[in-house]
């Protein structure tokens, strides 16, 4: 197979080294846990943090004469998968075994896709921060077996085994070596989370292992032929895999730059020292001896299959950015920070129905997003719903109350809770409207500050400091916009 | 006692009904005549007499009420290769010692729902890798056939030599066996019982401890054709759990037997004819030939041209399968475990000591297909013979042949030991039938005569995807004429 560069060569994102400037190459293998109630061929639950071996079935546990049954769901969820990714779908596709020996792999061989995978080639679009955008390759999704886990920390000289996650589903989404940097590898790893959060495909939840990351990174002359690549095995938080590259590209640099070559090798990522480490090298590497599995027959589905699962797909990432930018008038930047999560552009969206939606986009990205991050509580957390912040620019738009007093309803309404318009009356928060009660102030602030009217009159950007005292003299309560207009027209500046 | 052993399945059934003996006399005389010859002939590795005779109890009282199943109170053995629920299920390895499933497979599960009695797990082959029942941890098996005047042991076949040697020595009224190059109808041939491997899909395989997931059937063992057939519908099923099994109702196969064969077209392969084939053989098949033609039946030349290539393919494609499928012995959940210092010198120690030799060799030769490098060369390749050897089938068919006649064996039993330190000659045995798995056909095996030293031959049916039916129609032509055959009791 030969590999195509897609990319020009960018030195914003090259690595200075000794000798020169270095490129890194990189491509990664999610595997993504599906979002399924059983398993991908047993009727054996899915479900997280039962205790150890709650969750086997016998072919989880490969009793003998036990066979596998394909799980339809995961089959679905892999072609929506593959429709979210815009990918090739393959009406045809074949279970292969992958044989090895391990205690947390029961049947010594794991039932994986290998020569015909259930989706080819997609692609996805990074947004990245300074409006880059960078298309990276899909080379293909296929589905497989998760393997259980051995415990060591159990009994002074035995391991035990947990077979709970033994035979679950996963999707091996497997990149084109696309990615140039860290941020760029950790900008695709969020995409695709997102993609298949939105999907509904793959909860996404890195601390949980329902996702990780094998990293294969090399580096070379900038534009120069590819590098031999180390693949960091298992890298499970977006932050280590940015760390793990930045560490592993240093290496190999490190080691070019000596005069030395890179071997091809397995390596792991430790966190805590912040280094990568060798596993196993390519000698050393498994023959898995790869054959169709003879207890599965060939997986088929027609078009029409494919076609009713597409009908049912919800509206992406890149699509719902489009329409955010196109019918709400958000920036690009806005829409991107609320399409980020399907909850966050949902909660948007409920703030914005029937309201000027570039002052919804501020006050659930500036007032709750804000509020949110500084807490650190997530958006399904808040303690302001969609209806209440509604309310909120709803007072604000109606002039009931002013930009000010909203902020501080908004913080009555995010400790004490309550419905804002009724909180906006019990508390007297109403904004003055009355021109009568506002011009009185007006007058009495003119009339006793003569000499910053003139100065006023010479520079009308003092009127800001009367604008302050009629507010201060109204405890803020006053429009703003009829102070302003009023003391233009008292003071006499257009 | 000794005469209910003796009745057919269909002639206990009737019995049965019409409530002249109990199904409690029939498991207990089954039981005496176990616990007789299995000293000297070896087929059982577990008898489970309380569980036979509680369920005897159980189909008399359903008898009683006019009620039971197509094998109501019917005493059976069963292939120590199907799980059976909390009884012995090791595969005749060691390497499964004191495994005991919770489970039932699928097709013993049926014969219990339609009244069938279990008297206990039959000796076989391990792993079902064996012609000669020579294999088995357990002991090999002793056919009950000798050559006249001779006291000299011989093999029953295998790997379903345990199955094949209790219905012949009436220690059972029929057998489950299961067959993947021919372990179901080589033994029926050597102990001159019938012998039914159904299309690759009419079992279900589910609870069948897997030697070759692609080759592997389960079939019945039986003294005759007719009781084959009564069997044979109790066990086919589809089956979710094995979804490589087939949903295609199950026909009464019974009223398949006698049914003319006027008309119908029979193949004779000229590839079968193999060199070196004793005159016996070929004797024996223009036998076949000669009262199939006199039955009304069109006997036609046919070309297979791909034979030759079929056993070396299966001892590619079938050891590479069960290179994988035993990979999940290795001490760490049932069956055996021997120690290691680690955990890949616990997997070698266990494995060494739970493998017998001849497992050990298969299991080396699919390793060695599979690798990186070899595999285009051997399994790739031998995939391809597969097919063609399917097309060459298929050619026929296509042309209107109804069945193929062939030989079962290129001989009758042969002495334990006969073929050791020359594993390829054993392999031989298979010439035959290797040819049907790899095609995923049915092949009936009936006993059809005897050679000059009085052992039986039989000759091999080979039919149209889930064409048993018709087998079993001409099965019954070749049974009519060559007539039935008892080894004489020594034991």
């Amino acid at each position: 197979m030969s590999i195509v560069d897609t990319r020009t060569p960018d030195p914003k994102k090259f690595i200075k080294g000794a000798t020169g400037d270095w490129e890194i190459v990189i491509g990664m293998e999610v595997h993504a846990q599906v979002t399924s109630n059983a398993k991908l061929f047993s009727g054996a639950s899915t479900e997280f943090g039962k205790d150890p071996n709650a969750n086997v079935s016998l072919v989880d546990a490969a009793m003998p004469g036990m066979l596998p049954v394909i799980n339809e769901e995961c089959v679905k969820q892999a072609i929506r998968t593959g429709l979210g990714l815009k990918a090739q779908i393959n009406l045809k596709s074949v279970f292969d075994r992958k044989n090895y020996f391990y205690p947390d792999l029961p049947q010594g061989y794991q039932i994986s896709q290998f020569k015909q995978p259930i989706v080819g080639e997609g692609e996805v679009l990074l947004d990245m921060p300074g409006g880059e955008q960078v298309t990276v390759g899909v080379e293909r999704l296929h589905l497989e077996q998760d393997a259980g886990k051995s415990l060591h920390d159990q009994h002074p000289t035995m391991s035990f085994v947990d077979l709970n996650r033994s035979g679950v589903a996963l999707m091996e989404i497997v990149s084109k070596p696309d990615l140039r940097s860290a941020d760029e590898a950790k900008v695709y790893l969020t995409k695709l989370r997102t993609i298949l959060r939105y999907l509904g495909t793959c909860d996404g939840n890195m601390d949980q292992g329902s996702m990780r990351a094998d990293v294969n990174v090399s580096v070379r002359a900038p534009g120069g032929a590819f590098g031999t690549r180390c693949e960091i095995k298992n890298v499970n938080s977006i932050r280590f895999v940015g760390q793990a590259i930045e560490y592993e590209a240093r290496r190999q640099i490190g080691i070019l730059e000596d005069g030395g070559s890179i071997d091809q090798e397995t390596r792991l990522f430790d966190p805590v020292k912040g280094e990568t480490r060798s596993m196993r090298s390519k000698e050393e590497a498994h023959d898995y001896r790869y054959f169709p599995d003879p207890d599965l027959l060939p997986l088929e589905f027609d078009q029409a299959y494919v076609d009713a699962l597409a009908v049912g797909l919800p509206e992406l990432p890149d699509d719902k950015k489009a329409r955010f930018v196109a019918d709400y008038g958000l920036t690009a930047y806005d829409a991107d920070i609320l399409v980020a999560e399907k909850a966050s552009a949902d909660f948007f969206e409920e703030v914005a129905k029937g309201r000027d939606a570039k002052l919804s986009a501020n006050w659930v990205i500036n007032e709750l997003f804000g509020r949110l991050n500084k807490e650190g509580l997530e958006l399904s957390e808040s303690p302001v719903s969609a209806g209440q912040l509604g309310g909120i620019v709803d007072l604000v738009v109606d002039g009931t109350i002013s930009g000010k007093i909203a902020k501080d309803l908004f913080e009555i309404v995010w400790s004490e809770g309550g419905e804002p318009a009724a909180i906006v009356e019990a508390r007297g928060m109403r904004q003055v409207t009355d021109l009568g009660a506002i011009e009185a102030e007006v007058d009495k602030i003119i009339a006793a500050n003569p000499d910053k009217v003139e100065q006023a009159r010479a520079k009308p950007g003092l009127l800001g400091w009367f604008v302050g005292q009629v507010m201060k003299a109204t405890g803020g309560k006053a429009n703003p916009q009829a102070v302003n207009d009023l003391l233009k027209a008292k003071i006499g500046i257009e | 006692m000794t005469e209910l052993t003796k009745l057919t399945l269909a002639e206990a059934r009737a019995r049965l009904a019409a409530r002249e003996i109990t199904a409690s006399e029939l498991t207990q005389a089954y039981l005496a005549a176990i616990e007789a010859a299995n000293p000297a002939i070896n087929a059982y590795v577990a008898v489970t007499a309380d569980r036979a005779l509680e369920m005897a109890r159980r189909s008399d009282e359903r008898l009683a009420r006019g009620e039971g199943g197509a094998l109501e109170g019917i005493p059976l053995g069963i292939k120590d290769l199907f799980a059976t629920e909390g009884v012995h299920t090791q595969a005749c390895s060691h390497i499964l010692d004191g495994f005991k499933p919770p489970y039932e497979s699928t097709v013993t599960a049926n014969l219990w729902a339609d009244g069938a009695v279990m008297l206990g797990k039959l000796n076989m082959d391990e792993f079902a890798m064996g012609s000669s029942n020579e294999t088995s941890y357990y002991g090999n098996v002793v056919n009950p056939w000798r050559r006249e005047g001779s006291t000299e042991a011989l093999v029953p076949g295998g790997s379903s030599g345990g199955s094949a040697a209790a219905v012949a020595a009436w220690l059972c009224a029929g057998a489950t066996a299961t067959d993947t190059g021919g372990s179901i109808r080589q033994p029926a041939a050597l102990t001159g019982t019938v012998g039914m491997k159904p299309t690759y899909g009419r079992c279900s395989r589910w609870g069948v401890v897997a030697f070759a997931s692609s080759l592997d059937q389960a079939g019945p063992i039986t003294r005759t054709l007719r009781d084959n057939a009564i069997m044979m519908r109790s066990m086919a099923s589809v089956d979710a759990r094995d979804t490589t099994s087939v949903d295609l109702p199950v026909p009464d196969y019974e009223a398949a037997i006698g049914r003319s064969v006027k008309g119908l077209k029979i193949g004779i392969p000229a590839e079968y004819r193999i060199d070196g084939l004793p005159a016996e053989i070929a004797a024996l098949w223009q036998q076949g030939i000669d009262w199939l033609k006199a039955a009304g039946a069109e006997i036609v030349e046919i070309s297979l041209p791909h034979t030759k290539y079929a056993l070396p393919a299966y001892y590619i494609v079938a050891p590479a399968e069960a290179s994988s499928n035993l990979a999940r012995y290795d001490g760490v959940r049932y069956g055996l475990r021997v120690p290691g210092e680690d955990i890949a010198d616990m997997y070698e120690n266990t494995r060494a000591a739970g493998f017998g030799s001849e497992v050990k060799r298969r299991i080396l030769i699919g390793t060695y297909v599979l690798s990186a490098g070899y595999y285009d060369a051997y399994y790739l390749r031998a995939q391809k013979v597969r097919t063609l050897i399917k097309r060459d089938f298929d050619e026929a068919f296509n042309a209107g042949v109804d069945a193929i006649l062939t030989p079962a064996t290129p001989d009758a039993a042969f002495a334990p030991g006969a073929f050791s330190g020359d594993p390829v000659q054993m392999y031989l045995n298979d010439v035959f039938t290797v040819t049907v798995n790899m095609a995923g056909l049915p092949g009936l095996a009936v006993p059809a005569g005897l050679n000059s030293a009085g052992l039986p031959l039989g000759l091999q049916l080979i039919g149209r995807p889930f064409g048993e039916e018709t087998l079993y129609t001409i099965g019954n032509v070749i049974e009519e004429a060559a007539g039935r055959f008892e080894p004489g009791k020594w034991w």
